[in-house]
């Protein structure tokens, strides 16, 4: 028996701003690409303040996503709020459509835990940092919808690196059996942080890891927003009238390092990333939305003032923000503290930092090696 | 009231907290129409239906990961992994997400889930059948780690892994399975998460074990009385958290103190057992505290199984030298 199999391909917007003439409802409705404009931008905003932050001192490592809001804006736009969201680490331009705070992401990057206690999508994962083991989570979320008869989805983010990991395929090898209410999305950008996307896998295409599971998997152009968002609804759609799961793979391209402790320029020509930036999301869909004169100067630079103003007042508060005590350490590890640990709790609050103490020992005993 | 095997008395739990709370859930490999590879869920699925238990395909890593969503999402799922040997790939799962789930979304975000897995060696099976993964899972924070001797201890101590809202690997040990019947009663009663059992008082020696072990630890207590040594035993069924002040007042008691486990020795729970009785009893003692484990080997294949395992001549021998001292 011979079978074949196909992965098709999306784009609506090209990189020059040109929409494809197949573009449906959604290219006539000027308040939504204004809306994933408007959150591109948000998010990228975002994005560069906090590298600022880290290159100053005043964040941990940071995970950029340059060049790839796209993805996050199409996807999470399509999503409902009683949806579920497993990101991987990259993915707060989802994030803070969902409504993750710019102030929690910072938290959580600035090191502090309660960064992961999102106030609004209370049912959303927090970031996973072991690559690939979130798509587990979002087939037991999507199981669980699919037996309580509730009409949610669950959406999971991985990267093009992640694909190439087993439980990756474990995973969604499950979602095909069961049929679950799953969207997997593959944020391609081309890198898994200096291995190139060829060195990764060697099959054509990352969306046809589907078929081996009896899921449908396809591409879509990860800088086209419209695309996305397309792509994105239908899967959506499908998933939650019973359709199954869906692998998308966004092709998109990794415009900044892999993370702030990474230095791209050790193993990828700065020439490749210059031009890939003629194909990045934000720019094209302003020339398309400027030239159907959906957008002007004007709202450009309101935009850029109201962006650059909430991630202030969110960096402001971050910092304002003092560090947890000690003890906090031992909070929601479990429902309630095991007496076996409470010595160790003990312990924490003895020796937690006292002012006066730290100010007579100074910084440089505290550091020492061998410091006991 | 029944006369159980450790295997019915799992099963009988499983049946009673799915009757009870419709969130609880199985899934693993053969669990369904097989009744699980030793029968643990023996009839559940034409009880409870393919929706709450749920074959899987052959991916370790995603039963545990799909229970950490399932869990997260406010269902009980119980996961049973089939051998002990195939369990490592779920460490990742239970240490990057079961374990810190709640802790690092600041309690948004639980993981009530149960991973049953059957442990230990003594039924001659295949290669990678004979494991006691215990204390890798007590190294990790955030775990419970449960480890029944008998029907009854299993019946109770599943019911509280079921009910408890964190996870709790429960590890079964196979040898036991079909060993021996106990009366247990379905009632429901679940035993405590946090408390050792003394399974035997006695005044001149402690000796401390879980699981499988316990038993030869009972026949070495029995045997040893012939010789006039009076033995305490006291299992560890729930290994973490760790019970100490029970084992402390044992000790305490006798000043004499065997470790028995079937793990390798190095870095097995008896290391922590023994530090914490230095730490906290050391004045106690009348000679220092010994381990009978397995030895620092592979789990050998079944002709010499027995070999590797600590034997009722092992544990009286270790015995005798404490009462030497």
């Amino acid at each position: 028996m011979s079978v074949s199999f196909q992965i098709d391909y999306l784009q609506l917007l090209s990189s020059s701003g040109e929409l494809n003439e197949t573009a449906g409802a959604i290219a006539q409705d000027a308040s939504s690409l204004e809306a994933f404009y408007r959150a591109m931008t948000r998010a990228r905003a975002f994005d560069g303040k906090a590298i600022a932050l880290q290159r100053t001192g005043q964040l941990g490592t940071f995970a950029s996503a340059l060049g790839q809001e796209a993805i996050g804006v199409g996807v999470a736009s399509a999503m409902l709020p009683r949806d579920v969201l497993a990101p991987s680490y990259r993915d707060h331009a989802a994030q803070l459509l969902r409504g993750m705070s710019m102030v929690e992401s910072l938290l959580f990057w600035g090191g502090d835990e309660r960064g992961s206690d999102f106030a609004i999508p209370r049912a959303d994962f927090p970031i996973c940092v072991p690559v690939g083991t979130q798509v587990a989570h979002a087939v037991g979320a999507a199981y669980a919808f699919q037996l309580r008869r509730e009409d949610r989805v669950a959406v999971c983010f991985i990267g093009d690196g992640g694909s190439g990991n087993g439980v990756f395929y474990e995973a969604l090898n499950m979602a095909g059996v069961w049929s679950a209410p799953l969207v997997v999305v593959i944020n391609n950008n081309r890198w898994a942080i200096s291995t190139p996307r060829e060195r990764e896998c060697a099959a054509e295409t990352l969306a046809q890891k589907a078929i081996g599971a009896g899921v449908e998997g396809l591409q879509v152009d990860g800088n086209d927003v419209i695309a996305v968002y397309e792509v994105a609804r239908r899967a959506i759609e499908k998933a939650r009238e019973g359709g199954g799961p869906t692998l998308i793979e966004a092709l998109s391209y990794r415009l900044g390092d892999h993370t702030t402790a990474d230095d791209a320029t050790r193993y990828r020509d700065p020439e490749i990333v210059r031009r890939e930036w003629a194909r990045e999301p934000i720019g094209r869909l302003r020339t398309y939305l400027v030239g159907k004169g959906l957008w002007t100067k004007d709202k450009e630079d309101a935009l850029l003032k109201q962006c650059v103003e909430e991630v202030e007042q969110a960096v402001a508060t971050y910092l304002a923000t003092p560090a947890s005590q000690s003890e906090a350490m031992f909070d929601h590890l479990f429902a309630e503290l095991p007496f076996a640990m409470q010595s160790q709790l003990e312990d924490a609050r003895r020796f937690a930092p006292r002012k006066g103490l730290r100010d007579a020992v100074g910084p440089a005993s505290l550091s020492g090696a061998g410091d006991g | 009231m029944a006369e159980l095997t450790l295997v019915e008395a799992v099963n009988r739990a499983l049946a009673h907290e799915m009757e009870r709370d419709p969130d609880v859930l199985l899934l693993g490999e053969d669990i369904g129409v097989n009744g699980g590879v030793f029968r643990a869920t023996n009839g559940l699925l034409a009880r409870f239906g393919r929706e709450r238990v749920v074959d899987t395909p052959l991916a370790e890593a995603a039963i545990a990961g799909a229970a950490i969503g399932m869990a997260a999402m406010g269902l009980k799922p119980v996961a049973e992994i089939q051998f002990s040997g195939f369990i490592y790939p779920v460490i990742d799962q239970m240490i990057n997400h079961a374990s810190r789930l709640r802790h690092r979304t600041r309690g948004r975000l639980t993981c009530p889930m149960v991973l049953r897995s059957p442990c230990g060696a003594g039924i001659h099976a295949p290669e990678h059948h004979s494991e006691s993964p215990e204390a890798m899972f007590a190294h990790i924070p955030g775990l419970r780690v449960v480890a029944p001797s008998s029907p009854a201890r299993a019946y109770g101590l599943l019911l509280a892994a079921i009910r408890d809202p964190d996870p709790v690997v429960f590890l079964e040990p196979t040898r036991l399975y079909r060993l021996f019947r106990q009366e247990v009663a379905d009632d429901g009663e679940a035993l405590p998460l946090d408390a050792c059992f003394v399974s035997r008082e006695g005044r001149d020696a402690t000796v401390i074990a879980w699981g499988a072990m316990l038993h030869e630890a009972m026949a070495a207590a029995e045997f040893l009385e012939q010789e006039g040594v009076e033995i305490e035993v006291i299992d560890v069924a729930t290994l973490k958290p760790l019970d100490c002040e029970t084992i402390l007042r044992s000790v305490e008691k006798t000043g004499r103190c065997v470790i028995v486990h079937e793990a390798p020795r190095t870095a097995g729970f008896g290391a922590e057992i023994a530090a914490e009785i230095c730490e906290r009893a050391l004045y106690s003692l009348l000679a220092p505290v010994k381990r009978v484990t397995g030895y620092d080997v592979v789990v050998p294949l079944s002709r010499l199984e027995m070999q590797y395992m600590p034997s009722v001549e092992r544990i009286a021998d270790a015995v005798r030298k404490v009462m030497e001292a």
